[in-house]
């Protein structure tokens, strides 16, 4: 049965690791999932694999410049070119616009909001024009043939030259994002810093004027004249693309007034309502086509304005039309994190416990929205690290660099990195061991977390056992041992360790399931899952078969193209599939047990409990009369209604039932809702652990070991968990290793475009043999117990990396990622960081 | 007009079957051809459009150029010989391992399996304004971008800065200078056979190319000789990644000693200047003397002197330091428990 996630919360410490797959037939076991022989055979179809008959090709213009005004646009020469169809110009692309959401509220145009093609570039590389042809070479010679004269305009890529006084703003209205008093957006707003706000800029250390965003709790001021320690540390996080292995290439057409979309999202379903925003048209005039996605991070959560642009010249040409994306395309547009430039001033008791911690931000927001990230670096610090007192100001200033998005855990992945060296350093002054140091400051239990409501109460977590991961994962990476060896150099080589606090936040609420007992017997789930490679796309379903008891073998899952009827489901961002679609699962296998119950009391004679559903059929319970599935579904065929799709289950949301009735007759059609209660907020943690070598004669190093242990509940498919935690946690390290963008701020322009240039990790760059474990304690507020873990990792990767090379070489290295032989020789040659701190984009 | 990085440009494909009909075409076209070995240098220019040349001719075909031959006592390697043939040689593993060792160290497998020891010593500067189609003098205009005081220069060079401060990227150079290699180059004049460290050029010589190849020349071969067989050896390249990366620098040497007295000795690193530097004070300075760490510390402090750092690449100048000291006497292998 899936109702296992039961756990005695009356003492948290007792609670020990489970074995997976315990109580349970599929859950926590291993299976291979449906769609992984394509993936590995070639066979899966990604965008680009699709054609259609007469397919014309489309390229980009991007703007050169970083702020500009397109004036003039002469394309005579590249459309009198054969093979030339037609162009797309900024005033063809639709404007801002008020929108409805799920929830039929109106979300209010957004002035400052991105279009599909722009008259007025806020970046290097944004597009500005689109060129259709038979074939991408003539796209691309005829390209080569149009005359764009622009206008430049001031710009800005360095968030702090913008806050002095007389800095550049990125747009010509403002510079600074601060909260709307009268919404809950963002407004464009100018601020500016005094000269003296900046006197400390030249020692390293973060100037801190005035701030839009700030809230507190508690006495910062009194915990801090406790403090037997006080650190005051400036740290730069970097600003990384999302570099997803596929390109976010779209392929379009117009059949019978509908528009056809085939592209790579994180959400098959909600990509819908995304692209009838961009294209301002009704959703049910829209089919989409999403089977696999070559990662997305967060930065494909649904629609952009890669969809809009080819569906626009489909629209003008009355003909197909693919938009593949180069990797320099793809630098540009295809999002990435905000580095924040940090300052914390922490107060420390004697044996490592925060007494206060005070924490002023500057997000680089880039070139569209006003970023998240600071927020939730905020919030994700107040969880991690429990402050008793804390006080968070955070200043979110616009550049004109590339656009940025969620990325795995954003604002999560830079609390930690500016937080963990910290704690690592506060861990030597007061001679506290580091894994000490942290447990003193971990979350437990129903963990409370950010500032008071307005009703004076604080947010909390679901369930927390990320002390019980510490201790587990200290030893299984057998801390103590490590962190007493001696000696730590040999040669020219240094060793260090590294501990590090994570997590983010791990799971929703609130969607749908659809499941379809099929006249020939077997169980169909039709999913809007997007599959973007995290197997979540499959594992989820697990708990509806779980709850039916039925072989996976006899389940067929349906996904990929919303015209095969997919009822609401969530998207695949902020790690909350697993969470969310095995408590849509588990509704929905509950009602479809009950609907089979009662078929068959109607068939059979007796009452829906006396019957019961175990491995393909529904029985009378100690033996008799019952039914097969098969049999089932066409007696739930004959009875119509509710049992065969007719009538739809009121609960659910109208998508959902659109499907349904869509599918109506095809078999037993049961849909659910999730309407599980629960109080808290979900989030994972993990414990990271990493060994590091150094050779101090070159600044090299290498990663020795890597261990992360994971707090996410119930464990629903291990290996695919592996490969989150793991996986996740190397694009954390990426972050302390190497990859970053390079800008030159002199031109506002990105110079590092390749991969061996902006240098995203390799295989080789983290230990061969990485390890992981999982406490598999259920969460208690959800049935299956489950929560997602593809974001929380990534912070501690990263920390964990930082921390064990400070370990190794001091704390006077560095202030800012990725950490490479440049700093680290220079820094390690002098005794003191030789880094400009607050200089980014190396 | 409107710029596209993607996309290669149309060319005419010319396959020669032998070397003399490849430097005939290469002779006949002039500036307009494009000669292509592995292709991992010449297509980044071609997609990236910056590069158009009429036509493209494809060495691929041209088995006369490809292998690894003794030849008296040494050895000679044909320009179009895969740098994983070279790296699994086993003469070039028992007698030339410097050079083993270096080809291994490029790039990738992938990019070892396709791309060739002609092409690794004759590839362009990876400097990102000029690889990136940025107007600077290496490309015919009047600007170095990198060498301004917020030029991105991480990566740049420390030494041999003329207007230009890109750097040559090969892993191969350092270590076929100190084997002392010649590079067979068949020109229209006839054969022509080069030192190897007389094979590159700076930017004082020829701000747009970084060897001597003129029009119609083509490198057909590099032979290594015997001299330095089975001497001993040191290379090390420090890079940002394990694998595909270019070095941020590298360094090869051949020493040949008597007892722990260096005899005889060849040096050279890269990456720290537009062409390959062969170290010659350091050479005369520590020939003589014992091969240990005060010699390497000597020859250290020697090598970087008239070092001139920019912005964001003073690491340079202790690296190469320890670098060099190093390829004198290696230092001991740490071994941990």
């Amino acid at each position: 049965m899936a109702d296992g996630a039961t756990v005695d919360l009356s003492n948290v410490e007792s609670l020990k690791p489970r074995p997976f797959g315990e109580g349970y037939k599929l859950i926590g076991r291993d299976f291979s999932t449906s769609d992984l022989v394509a993936k590995v055979t070639g066979r899966a179809k990604y965008a680009e694999d699709f054609r259609a008959e007469g397919m014309l090709f489309c390229r980009l213009v991007l703007s050169p410049m970083p702020h500009a005004r397109v004036k003039r646009i002469n394309a005579e020469k590249a459309l009198a070119m054969p093979g030339v169809r037609a162009i797309l110009t900024p005033s063809e692309v639709p404007g801002h616009a008020d929108y409805v959401n799920d929830n039929g509220q109106t979300i209010k145009a957004d002035k400052w909001g991105e279009l599909a093609l722009a008259d007025e570039p806020m970046y290097q590389g944004e597009p500005i024009l689109a060129v259709a042809a038979v074939d991408e070479l003539t796209c691309a010679e005829a390209i080569e043939k149009i005359e764009i004269e622009m206008e430049p305009l001031p710009f800005a890529t360095d968030p702090l030259e913008s806050l002095r006084p007389n800095g550049p703003n990125a747009r010509l209205d403002g510079n600074v994002w601060a909260p709307d008093p009268h919404s809950r957006d963002s407004t464009l707003t100018t601020l500016k810093w005094t000269k003296d706000d900046f006197a400390e800029y030249d020692q390293g250390r973060l100037p801190m004027g005035s701030a839009p965003e700030k809230w507190s709790y508690g006495d910062v001021d009194a915990g801090l004249k406790d403090a037997a320690l006080i650190l005051d540390e400036t740290f730069l996080t970097p600003d990384v693309s999302h570099q997803c292995l596929e390109p976010r290439t779209t392929m379009a057409y117009w059949q019978n007034g509908k528009l056809f979309v085939y592209t790579g999202t994180q959400s098959t379903g909600q990509t819908v309502p995304a692209i009838a925003r961009w294209m301002q048209m009704s959703e049910d005039k829209i089919v989409f086509v999403s089977e696999y996605t070559g990662g997305g991070f967060g930065s494909k959560i649904t629609g952009a304005q890669t969809l809009v642009i080819p569906a626009l010249l489909s629209k003008k040409l009355r003909a197909p039309v693919m938009m593949r994306i180069s990797r320099e395309e793809e630098h540009f547009i295809g999002r990435a994190r905000p580095g924040i430039r940090g300052r914390v001033k922490i107060g420390f008791a004697r044996d490592g416990r925060i007494t206060a911690l005070d924490m002023f931000l500057v997000s680089d927001a880039g070139s569209y929205g006003s970023s998240g990230d600071g927020g939730s670096c905020g919030s994700i610090t107040s969880l991690l690290y429990q402050p008793p007192a804390m006080r968070w100001r955070n200043v979110t200033v616009a550049t004109n660099t590339p656009p940025r998005s969620a990325q795995s855990a954003p604002g999560g992945m830079q609390a930690i990195a500016i937080m963990e060296p910290i704690l690592s350093k506060a861990a030597r002054k007061l001679g506290v061991d580091q894994v000490a140091l942290r447990r003193v400051n971990c979350p437990e239990g129903k963990a409370e977390y950010g500032p008071a409501n307005h009703k004076g109460e604080r947010a909390h977590v679901t369930s927390c056992y990320l002390k019980q991961a510490l201790d587990y994962g200290a030893e299984q990476f057998k801390w103590q041992q490590r962190a007493a060896q001696q000696p730590k150099r040999m040669g020219t080589k240094v060793r260090g360790v590294g501990a590090a606090l994570s997590c983010f936040h791990g799971g929703s609420s609130g969607f749908d399931g659809l499941i379809v007992i099929t006249p020939e017997g077997r169980v169909r789930i039709h999913t809007g899952i997007g599959n973007l490679g995290t197997e979540a796309l499959i594992d989820v379903h697990r708990a509806a078969a779980e709850v039916l008891d039925v072989p996976w073998e006899a389940v067929d899952i349906v996904w990929g193209d919303t015209a095969k009827n997919l009822p609401y489901s969530c998207h695949s961002g902020g790690s909350q599939t697993i969470h969310a679609m095995t408590r849509a699962g588990h509704a929905v296998g509950l009602e479809c047990r009950q609907r089979l119950q009662e078929v068959a009391a109607k068939a059979l004679g007796g009452q829906p409990e006396e019957y019961e559903v175990a491995n393909l059929h529904v029985v009378r319970k100690g033996g008799g009369a019952g039914l097969s599935f098969a049999q089932a579904a066409q007696k739930a065929i004959q009875l119509g209604g509710i049992y065969d799709g007719h009538e739809v289950n009121p609960d659910v949301n109208k998508v959902t039932k659109q499907a349904a009735i869509a599918l109506a007759g095809q078999g037993l059609i049961a849909t659910a809702r999730d309407k599980y209660p629960h109080d808290g907020d979900s989030f994972s943690f993990l414990s990271c652990f990493a060994e590091v070598e150094v050779d101090v004669e070159t600044g090299v190093y290498r990663i020795v070991d890597y261990l992360a242990y994971a707090d996410v509940g119930t464990v629903i498919h291990p290996a695919a968990l592996r490969g989150q935690v793991l996986g996740r946690s190397t694009l954390g390290i990426a972050h302390a290793i190497g990859q970053k963008w390079v800008i030159d701020p002199q031109y506002g322009a990105t110079v590092a475009k390749r991969f061996y240039q902006n240098k995203p990790p390799t295989i080789l760059d983290v230990p061969v043999d990485m390890q992981w474990g999982a406490l598999n304690i259920p969460d208690p507020e959800t049935p299956v117990g489950a929560r997602g873990c593809g974001e929380p990792p990534v912070g501690g990767g990263c920390a964990a990396i930082l921390n064990a090379l400070s370990d190794a070489l001091g704390d006077e290295i560095f202030q800012r990622a990725p950490v490479n032989a440049d700093t680290i020789l220079t820094s390690y040659e002098a005794g003191r960081p030789m880094q400009e701190a607050l200089t980014a984009h190396i | 007009m409107a710029v596209i990085r993607d996309v290669m440009p149309a060319f005419d494909l010319l396959q020669p079957g032998s070397a003399t009909e490849a430097q005939k075409l290469l002779e006949q076209y002039g500036a307009d051809a494009w000669v292509m070995a592995g292709g991992l240098d010449s297509f980044d220019w071609l997609k990236d459009r910056i590069k158009k040349p009429k036509v493209l001719v494809d060495l691929s075909g041209v088995d006369e150029l490809k292998g690894v031959h003794a030849q008296g006592d040494g050895v000679e390697i044909g320009a179009m010989t895969t740098l994983t043939e070279i790296a699994n040689h086993p003469l070039i593993q028992k007698s030339y391992g410097v050079l083993a060792q270096a080809v291994e160290l490029v790039a990738s497998p992938q990019i070892r399996n396709q791309g060739t020891l002609g092409g690794n010593v004759s590839q362009d500067a990876r400097c990102w304004y000029y690889r990136g189609g940025w107007p600077c003098y290496r490309a015919g205009g009047n600007i170095c971008y990198a060498d301004t005081p917020v030029g991105r220069n991480r990566e740049h060079a420390i030494f041999g800065a003329d207007r230009c401060v890109a750097v040559h990227p090969s892993d191969s150079a350092p270590a076929l200078i100190a084997l002392d290699a010649k590079f067979l180059i068949r020109t229209p004049q006839g054969e022509r056979v080069v030192d190897a460290e007389d094979y590159f050029v700076g930017p004082e010589t020829d701000i747009t190319k970084l060897n001597i190849l003129g029009s119609g020349d083509l490198l057909t071969a590099i032979r290594i000789p015997g001299t330095w067989a089975g001497a001993k050896f040191y290379f090390e390249k420090v890079r940002d990644r394990n694998v595909w990366d270019f070095p941020l620098m590298n360094v090869a040497s051949a020493i040949r000693l008597s007892g722990n007295t260096i005899d005889q000795i060849r040096i050279a690193v890269n990456a720290v200047a537009p062409r390959p530097m062969r170290l010659k004070a350091v050479e005369d300075a520590v020939r003589g003397k014992p091969a240990d760490a005060d010699t390497g510390e000597m020859a250290g402090k020697i090598a970087i002197q008239g070092a001139v750092p920019l912005q964001f690449n003073a690491y340079k100048i202790p690296l190469m330091r320890n670098l060099v000291k190093r390829a004198i006497a290696p230092p001991e292998e740490a071994q941990w428990s």
